[in-house]
């Protein structure tokens, strides 16, 4: 088992003098505000009036704020609520689907004297170093599992990550003690009681860090609408795919408009797209920092060895 | 009594512990036999010019219906006058990247470990772990919002310092820098924290000895916290290794919006999959080049890992 450090989560080492630690903290503050500038830049012109946006670009000081982009994405909500639906229903599904795979997996690779570990290692980690490639992946889950133009194209291809199965695994070595597992075996539990009464709330931390991180990604899926959804089943493409065809083809929000008899008589484009990444980045903006404080917890005991 | 059970079930394959452990990981093992081992058969098709028989499946057209053609495959990948521009892009990108996610995040980690304020420390970790989360079509906008040649914030910034702005999506000389910049921008949080998590494990008293013997921050750098992040910094140097001629498909296909003009310095072996897939269908054409793609990689880390066995250095992962 790991050690742990006392003072854990006020964790820094001693040495510099106060001079020296006032400078690199002020430097450290401005490397990591310049790192989030991007996404403030998204936010301030997503609430730019157009006319300036068409005027002076995009800007962090622009000449007239408004909230035409956001008025018009609540007037033409429709348009986006399919995706939504989509997306978080992908979501949802895809982050409680790899954390079985991830987790049952991992537990039983942490078990020491279960017979199949070295095999199951083994097929768990070759993957990580060869792959047949997107043209074999693509015609198998096409032609051989038929998931093109399905749901299930964008939550099982990406359900499963060695790398977390790994990252877990080392959790469970590390911080379940073997002894309660012990105790409950002499009591008569199953191996499976065991997994759900006493392994898993033990592993909050690191369930949360996978889950999240797996949540943000299938938030995030537009790979996989680019090989597995034809343009004709425009119902199944997520956020991002969304935004992704804006940007190919600024068009897409009129054309869109003429299929829901909106009148429209002035689309706030710029602003409008800068809006709509704004509405799909908020949940991760919002979620993150909550639950920030796991992810150290969760990656120091699984990645530590 | 019961102690007996245990014991006989530690012994017995078939024991409950052992079945349940299986029937647990079973779903697991199924995912990984369709989706990463079943695509192990395209290796066949690099071989073949492969033809989706109607109304059959994937195996059959790929043993039955389709052609042998030997190497066909690979003198075409060969003879693409492209191929060479596509693979130089791929090495260089990957050897800077690898070089600038060690040293960067590192050097990040143990920075945020010197300081004193938790606030900092804090808003350090939020900010910089935060464009990890972004997905490569957001961070595409926020590129276009620096760099679109009527509207980005740059070419404002040129003009007011009265220079001409420049179309960046043209001009393929700045890519490698951006495409750098952009990279290093959205992964070195995530590796900086998997140091930093390393580092939060050194046993605190290891620095309060080197206080009390009054050794300076550079040597306790150099004495304690890097001997102890070798082995996280051999084993992620090992896995980009592997990947060396993989690259991310989102960097260097939504980032550049797939730009004609700016191709020659970011079209990388993975955009040129895609594209001989998605675009022309050419199944074994894209399989050849995923094979070599692979095969390379896996031939420089068994390389690298035994050079790490020979030498005795800890953090080999095979």
């Amino acid at each position: 088992m790991i050690k742990k450090n006392k003072d854990e989560d006020n964790y820094y080492i001693r040495g510099l003098g106060r001079g020296s630690d006032t400078v690199l903290s002020a430097l450290l503050f401005i490397i990591s505000f310049i790192s989030i500038l991007p996404v403030i830049l998204i936010i301030i012109v997503s609430f730019s009036s157009e006319d300036s946006v068409v005027a002076n670009g995009y800007s962090f000081f622009p000449d007239k704020w408004s909230l035409e982009a956001y008025s018009y994405l609540s007037g033409n909500i429709k348009t986006i609520m399919m995706s939504f639906g989509v997306t978080a229903a992908v979501t949802l599904a895809g982050t409680f689907l790899s954390l079985f795979f991830i987790s049952t997996m991992a537990y039983a690779l942490s078990q020491k004297d279960f017979h199949f570990n070295r095999i199951f290692t083994y097929v768990v980690m070759i993957p990580v170093f060869f792959g047949g490639g997107v043209a074999a992946s693509y015609a198998v889950n096409t032609q051989m599992l038929g998931m093109k133009n399905t749901i299930f194209a964008l939550i099982l291809p990406p359900a499963c990550s060695s790398w977390y199965i790994i990252v877990m695994r080392t959790y469970f070595l590390n911080n379940i003690p073997p002894e309660i597992l012990e105790a409950a075996r002499l009591d008569g539990a199953s191996t499976f009681r065991i997994f759900r009464k006493f392994v898993l709330p033990l592993s909050k931390p690191i369930l949360i860090t996978v889950g999240l991180f797996e949540a943000f990604s299938y938030w995030n899926i537009w790979y996989e609408n680019l090989l597995y959804t034809d343009s004709n089943h425009s119902r199944l493409y997520t956020l991002q795919y969304v935004l992704y065809n804006m940007q190919k083809n600024a068009s897409f929000i009129s054309s869109n408009d003429s299929i829901t008899g909106a009148v429209v008589t002035r689309v706030p484009t710029e602003s409008f797209r800068m809006a709509l990444v704004v509405v799909i980045i908020l949940p991760i903006l919002v979620t993150y920092p909550l639950f920030q404080r796991y992810f150290k917890k969760g990656l120091l005991s699984g990645s530590g060895k | 009594m019961k102690q007996k059970c245990r014991y006989k079930n530690k012994k017995n394959r078939f024991g409950e512990k052992n079945l349940c452990l299986t029937l647990l990981s079973a779903p697991t093992l199924i995912w990984y036999l369709v989706f990463c081992y079943f695509p192990l058969f395209g290796i066949i098709m690099a071989f073949k010019r492969y033809r989706l028989v109607p109304g059959k499946g994937f195996f059959y057209s790929l043993i039955y219906g389709s052609d042998w053609v030997g190497f066909d495959n690979f003198r075409f990948l060969f003879l693409n006058p492209e191929i060479g521009r596509v693979v130089r892009n791929t090495v260089l990108y990957n050897l800077v990247f690898l070089i600038l996610e060690t040293v960067i995040p590192v050097v990040l980690a143990i920075w945020m470990s010197y300081i004193h304020s938790k606030i900092v420390r804090t808003f350090a970790q939020i900010s910089l772990l935060l464009p990890y989360f972004m997905s490569w079509i957001i961070v595409s906008y926020l590129v276009y919002a620096f760099l679109s040649p009527d509207r980005g914030t740059v070419n404002a910034l040129l003009e007011k310092l009265d220079m001409t702005g420049i179309s960046f999506y043209q001009r393929p000389e700045f890519w490698p820098f951006i495409l750098c910049f952009v990279q290093i921008w959205k992964s070195s949080g995530y590796i900086m924290m998997l140091y930093y998590a390393r580092m939060v494990t050194i046993d605190s008293e290891l620095f309060d000895a080197a206080a009390v013997d009054g050794a300076s921050v550079t040597r306790v750098i150099r004495h304690i916290i890097l001997p102890e992040l070798k082995s996280v910094i051999v084993v992620m140097t090992l896995l980009n290794l592997g990947h060396l001629f993989s690259t991310d498909f989102g960097l260097f296909y939504q980032v550049t919006r797939n730009a004609g003009s700016i191709l020659s310095s970011t079209e990388t072996i993975d955009v040129f999959i895609y594209k001989a897939l998605m675009e022309q269908s050419n199944y074994g054409f894209s399989a050849a080049a995923s094979l070599i793609q692979n095969g390379i990689g896996c031939i420089i880390l068994i390389f690298a890992n035994q050079i790490l066995k020979r030498t005795g250095t800890e953090g080999r992962i095979l």
